[in-house]
């Protein structure tokens, strides 16, 4: 990443030191910090500290300890008609690093969870081939070049309520329908030769195994360059919810494209312009009309911690975590303010650094108990710097529902409560 | 992390690829993998419909038989004139609002291509009973949702020789992303580090619409 810091940076970065309060003086209080009585966690034997565990296999799919049970994925029940379409949203504010644990990964259905028997899954490609083939799941695991790549996924639609202005209070429900996996499967320019598109193939219909029978159109050059038909996820099988036993990966593009319990992909010279390209995924603009095929997800970022959901709890020394991703290139820098973008500073970003994927940014600070107006801004390698939701709107109006990567902005109150707020 | 481990896999699969390509041309894949799908099978699962009419079963259907069937399976959810139930999706109305605060976005208003609703209703529709209704049955439905989006006429009749003289009105209404062009002024500028705005207002705040679960909320006590 670049990190090199010019005299402005430097300067900077004292502003935004001195813009979080009288920072030293709460360090000092903090590490001289003395505990009057003797702390009974370490001077009484705990249980877990005499007695025996669980012996092993007690748990032969390990769980999360008793004491993360809040750590889940959250719906809005009010949002949608039906659980079987509708969305659940991963609890960003509780995790780190940037690999997403797949039982925490966001879901969007449209029939509910196909439970689909790998045995009788099969994937069929038709259309204008010279040769249209079906397959089972033991074939695509016998082919070569198999491949393991770590990309973001983000629905279209991920913070698609705050357009208008402040809405949900919680990352999760305002930044999480994104997750961030490493996909193991096989690149689909493999099977598509395989199969041998004629010279005037074009487009690619990719359809679902579920009762929504979801189709996308996907555009054939992009299918040759980057694209996946995976079966594991984070080393294991897909998830159900994430469309066991096969699924499209399409890096850096919208969700809804990435279809699950992949069963089809047809070859065609057009676009079939179905219902997930036309009613939904085009984005309504303030005149009336509207982009189509808005594949790719532009750079954004979000503050995790602190969030409505993960408040500051104490004042000194404090991290700031967050996430940044782009659809269009490597995340090249990610900066932080603390006074609603008034000054800036440029955070730090962890390994690794893959590319379309989640990257991990932390900012240290220390914190004196005064109002903090949280903001990130993710800049990517093709120059692109995520903008403001008002030069937002200022292209887009506030129809679109879809891709708003506006720079987010929570407020943090002198106790630590932290409210999603628009500012100006 | 480098990226050149990465760059080699590719150039790999790409040889192995136009390897596989050359052979293109040829009856037997060049890797002895899955098998010639059957005309039955494609039959079966290429359902798909293109807005130039490519890919329409035969058979027809009328607006009235269309009714019917709607009032019957589809109407409990989407209403008897297609403006939603409580939460569920509207399927006709919001005619010339799309530069409206609330835009309706249903057939009529909205959609660019009749294929869409056949295509759309003969796959996923009626929602938790799918792929039930015969080919007669989608064009009749196609035909009654067209005519509750004031699209065609109570006799209309939806058939393969019908289809492609219906347009919608919001056909012109749209195009291609041009994000790189419209939005440029969003790449390459130098972003702003120190002293950016004299003073910071709150506008609005999620707590005053407050829509968030409440045991989602985190509780604000400090140390
Ligand atoms: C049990 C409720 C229910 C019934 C019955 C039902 N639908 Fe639907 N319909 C839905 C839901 C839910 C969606 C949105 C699904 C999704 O998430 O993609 C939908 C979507 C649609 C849409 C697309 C709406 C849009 O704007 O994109 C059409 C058209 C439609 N239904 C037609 C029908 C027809 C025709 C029937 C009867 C044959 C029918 N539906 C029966 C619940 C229902």
């Amino acid at each position: 990443m670049d990190n090199g810091t010019t005299r402005s940076q430097r300067f900077g970065r004292r502003r935004f030191l001195g813009a979080a309060g009288a920072g030293t003086a709460a360090l000092l209080a903090a590490s001289a910090a003395r505990s009057a009585t003797p702390d009974p966690a370490i001077t009484e034997v705990q249980d877990w500290a005499r007695g025996l565990g669980d012996g092993v296999a007690t748990r032969p799919y390990g769980m999360p300890s008793e004491f993360e049970k809040h750590v889940v994925r959250r719906d809005v029940e009010w949002l949608t008609a039906s659980r079987q379409s509708s969305v659940s949203f991963t609890p960003l504010h509780s995790l780190d690093g940037v690999i997403t644990p797949s039982g925490l990964c966001f879901e969007r259905h449209h029939a509910g969870i196909a439970d689909i028997d790998p045995a009788k899954h099969r994937l069929m490609i038709n259309g204008l081939v010279d040769r249209q083939m079906v397959y089972t799941l033991d074939d695509l695991k016998r082919f070569p070049g198999r491949v393991g790549r770590i990309h973001f996924l983000e629905c279209a639609a991920n913070t698609g309520m705050e357009w208008r202005g402040a809405q949900l209070n919680g990352c999760q429900f305002t930044h999480g329908m994104v997750h961030n996996v490493a996909y193991t499967g096989i690149p689909l320019r493999m099977l598509l030769d395989h199969c041998g598109v004629r010279t005037n193939g074009r487009w690619l219909l990719a359809e679902g195994g579920d009762a929504a029978a979801m189709t996308r159109s996907l555009p054939l050059d992009k299918a040759m360059k980057d694209c996946l038909v995976a079966w594991a996820m984070n080393g294991e099988a897909l998830r159900p919810e994430q469309g066991y036993p096969l699924r499209l990966v399409v890096p850096g593009w919208e969700g809804n494209m990435w279809v699950k319990w992949l069963r089809r992909i047809e070859v065609g010279d057009q676009p079939w312009h179905h219902r997930e390209e036309t009613s939904k995924y085009t984005d309504l603009l303030a005149d009336g009309r509207a982009r189509r095929f808005t594949w790719i997800m532009d750079a954004k970022s979000v503050v995790a911690n602190p969030s409505p959901q993960a408040p500051l709890r104490h004042r000194g020394p404090n991290v700031l975590s967050g996430l940044a991703w782009s659809g269009r290139d490597a995340i090249r820098r990610v900066d932080v303010s603390l006074d609603g973008g008034r000054n800036w500073r440029t955070a730090r970003i962890d390994e690794p650094v893959l590319s379309p994927s989640f990257v991990r940014f932390y900012a240290e600070f220390d914190w004196n108990g005064s109002e903090l107006l949280v903001q990130s801004r993710a800049i990517d390698a093709t120059g692109y710097v995520q903008p403001t939701k008002h030069e937002l709107r200022r292209f887009r109006g506030t129809n679109s529902i879809y891709h708003n990567n506006g720079i987010q902005t929570w407020l943090v109150r002198p106790n630590g409560e932290t409210e999603n707020v628009e500012i100006s | 992390m480098s990226r050149f481990p990465r760059l080699a896999l590719i150039i790999s699969v790409l040889v192995l690829g136009s390897a596989a390509h050359g052979d293109s041309a040829s009856a037997e894949p060049a890797i002895a993998l899955g098998r010639a799908a059957l005309p039955e099978e494609i039959a079966a699962w290429d359902i798909d419909v293109r807005p130039d009419g490519v890919g329409l079963p035969s058979g027809k259907g009328s607006v009235k038989q269309g009714e019917e069937l709607f009032l019957q399976q589809c109407a409990a959810c989407h209403g008897e004139f297609g403006e939603g139930a409580g939460r569920w999706p509207a399927v006709a109305g919001g005619r010339g609002s799309l530069t409206d605060d609330n835009p309706g976005k249903a057939i009529g208003a909205y959609w660019p291509y009749v294929s869409t609703i056949f295509d759309y209703v003969r796959r996923s529709m009626p929602f938790g009973n799918a792929q039930s209704l015969t080919s007669d049955e989608v064009y009749a439905v196609t035909a009654f949702l067209l005519f509750i989006n004031d699209v065609v006429g109570d006799d209309f009749v939806l058939s393969p020789e019908t289809f492609t003289s219906v347009r919608l009105p919001n056909a012109n209404g749209f195009y291609e992303d041009d994000r790189e062009i419209t939005e440029r002024a969003l790449w390459n500028r130098e972003p702003c580090m120190i002293n950016c705005k004299s003073e910071v207002m709150i506008l609005n705040r999620a707590r005053v619409l407050d829509v968030t679960p409440e045991d989602a909320k985190g509780a604000g006590s400090v140390d």
